[in-house]
């Protein structure tokens, strides 16, 4: 009786043990895939089904048991990095994590790029391309090989120049070292304005122009392409006004105050011009509507295999070619020399007249 | 009041189109006058250019309507048809209906027309077409949409909907604060 006892009450601590345990052993089919540097674990095994489909407290159960597991997973591979007390003996143990092995996406958009500046956009117009120079150029003075610009460049110091040609067509009592330096002065300014211009269009233009290419690339969504279609439509000679339309677009024009602002015609403005606009578009919408109408032509010709019937019902009476008469005629007309003359005859007028009049209005 | 844009002009064709046809034509390009279209506060309105004159020295706030009002556009910028365009409607109407003269009033309360009180309609009639609905004095009663085609009239029991009501002259009396 208490060896029973006894038993029962170790397979109850075993049990707790192992229930214990348990908590820290996960069983996985699939090995997780750990990135430590960024405390990433990813398990790629397949969810039970109940955890996918539908919402309620069963799923709610199992998801929250597998992110237990997998944290747990996480946790205990985090506790076996080498790891160190920081601050000496009694600061708090910190793991030295690995290298990140996993590519973590941009966190901001990408740079813009800058447009093209005065000279680039020049340069391009008329196929200006970059000659590549050597940094070093030969000074024969020197017999050595100089910088091209800078110190001790090749031509010799520009401040030290002891001679300054009076050109040709000068006033001879100018100063001619003024003049050199003025027009160095007024080079680093112009420079430096056209510097100062570039950048300022480069910043107002890049919260202006989208920054995505008029191509499509199939990586824009929606606003996107729709802001660079309307720049597309625009850049035209005429600025857009006789570009056609897609079916579902508006019919107005894109205003350039960006949708802020509404226009409409005058009042009492040119009401002929007006008359003969309305007149147009009743003209364009006329144009549209389909010439054959299928429901219409299956009507009509309803009611006209009615009124034969009607007709033929009257004369019934007064021959015995009625109706049926007629219909069964028509397989004893074609003998073997016109049998095969009337099949394609036949065939033909059966497909539109009497195959649409004999079929029932949907 | 300003004129109507393009695309709430072609909305309103349209509509009219469905009841008139191509017979807008003579709404718009008429003989005996310049007559063209506004909107005032939603409401498209029919006027001639020496109204249009008189009107647009009157402010904004104070001016009720100016001409006839054919209908009026919703939030969602849909175009109405009323029953004051009905005057304009009638005499072009491609597509009739008459009524008999016992379901008369009962059109005129706001119900649809049934077949045992529908006396005649015009032949090719199709589907969902608008019509004009007449009594059979040849008394412009108000409008509507054909529910079946004329071929279908003829087979349809009498207590199907031939004319589905969408505006009538009992309106008049009915909807008086509304209606402009």
């Amino acid at each position: 009786m208490a060896a029973v006892r006894v038993e029962a009450v170790l397979a109850a601590a075993e049990e707790q043990e192992a229930e214990k345990r348990r908590s820290i052993t996960v069983e996985k089919e699939l090995e997780l895939e750990y990135d430590l540097g960024n405390l990433l674990a990813v398990d790629r095994n397949p969810p039970p089904a109940a955890a996918l489909r539908g919402a309620g407290q069963r799923r709610e159960a199992l998801l929250r048991a597998l992110a237990r597991d997998n944290t747990q997973l996480l946790v205990s591979r985090l506790w076996e990095l080498p790891a160190e007390r920081a601050g000496g003996a009694g600061g708090p143990l910190v793991a030295q994590l690995p290298e990140p092995t996993f590519r973590l996406p941009r966190e901001k958009p990408p740079p813009k790029p800058r447009p093209p500046t005065r000279w680039e956009q020049f340069a391009r117009l008329k196929g200006i391309r970059r000659k590549k120079k050597t940094s070093l150029v030969w000074d024969e003075q020197a017999k050595e090989w100089r910088r091209r610009w800078g110190y001790r460049r090749a031509g010799g110091d520009p401040s030290r120049a002891w001679l300054a040609e009076v050109p040709a067509g000068a006033d001879p009592e100018e100063d001619q070292f003024a003049r050199l330096r003025r027009e160095k002065r007024e080079r680093v300014a112009r420079n430096e304005l056209n510097r100062l211009r570039n950048l300022a269009r480069a910043h107002r233009a890049g919260s202006a122009v989208p920054a995505a290419p008029l191509h499509p690339t199939g990586h824009q969504d929606r606003d996107e392409l729709r802001r660079v279609a309307r720049v597309a439509r625009v850049s035209t000679a005429s600025l857009g006004r006789f570009q056609p339309r897609l079916p579902k677009e508006s019919a107005e024009p894109p205003s350039r105050s960006g949708g802020k602002k509404r226009r409409f015609e005058p009042l009492l403005g040119n009401l002929a011009a007006e008359r003969s606009r309305q007149l147009e578009m009743l003209r364009d919408m006329g144009k549209k509507k389909p010439v054959l109408d299928i429901t219409r032509a299956v009507n009509k010709q309803m009611r006209q295999e009615e009124a034969e019937a009607a007709a033929a019902n009257k004369g019934k009476k007064q021959s015995k070619r009625g109706k049926r008469g007629r219909r069964q005629q028509r397989p004893g007309r074609s003998g073997k020399k016109s049998g095969a003359r009337r099949q394609p005859q036949q065939q033909k007028p059966a497909g539109g007249g009497t195959g649409g009049g004999r079929r029932k209005k949907a | 009041m300003r004129p109507l844009t393009e695309a709430e002009t072609r909305a309103v064709f349209e509509k009219l189109g469905k009841y008139i046809g191509e017979n807008i034509q003579l709404l718009v390009d008429r003989p005996d006058g310049t007559y063209c279209f506004r909107l005032h506060r939603d409401r498209v309105y029919y006027l001639s250019e020496k109204l249009l004159k008189l009107a647009a020295s009157i402010p904004r706030e104070s001016l009720v309507a100016p001409g006839t009002c054919f209908g009026k556009f919703t939030k969602s910028q849909k175009f109405r048809l009323s029953v004051t365009a009905l005057d304009f409607l009638a005499p072009y109407a491609k597509y009739k209906v008459w009524v008999k003269p016992g379901s008369e009033q009962s059109f005129l309360y706001g119900n649809h027309v049934l077949k045992s009180g529908l006396g005649r309609i015009t032949e090719n009639t199709a589907q969902y077409q608008g019509v004009v609905v007449y009594s059979m004095a040849d008394v412009p009663l108000g409008f509507g949409v054909a529910a079946k085609s004329t071929q279908e009239c003829r087979k349809v029991d009498p207590l199907a909907i031939v004319v589905f009501h969408q505006a009538d002259v009992g309106e008049y009396v009915r909807n008086e604060d509304t209606l402009t």
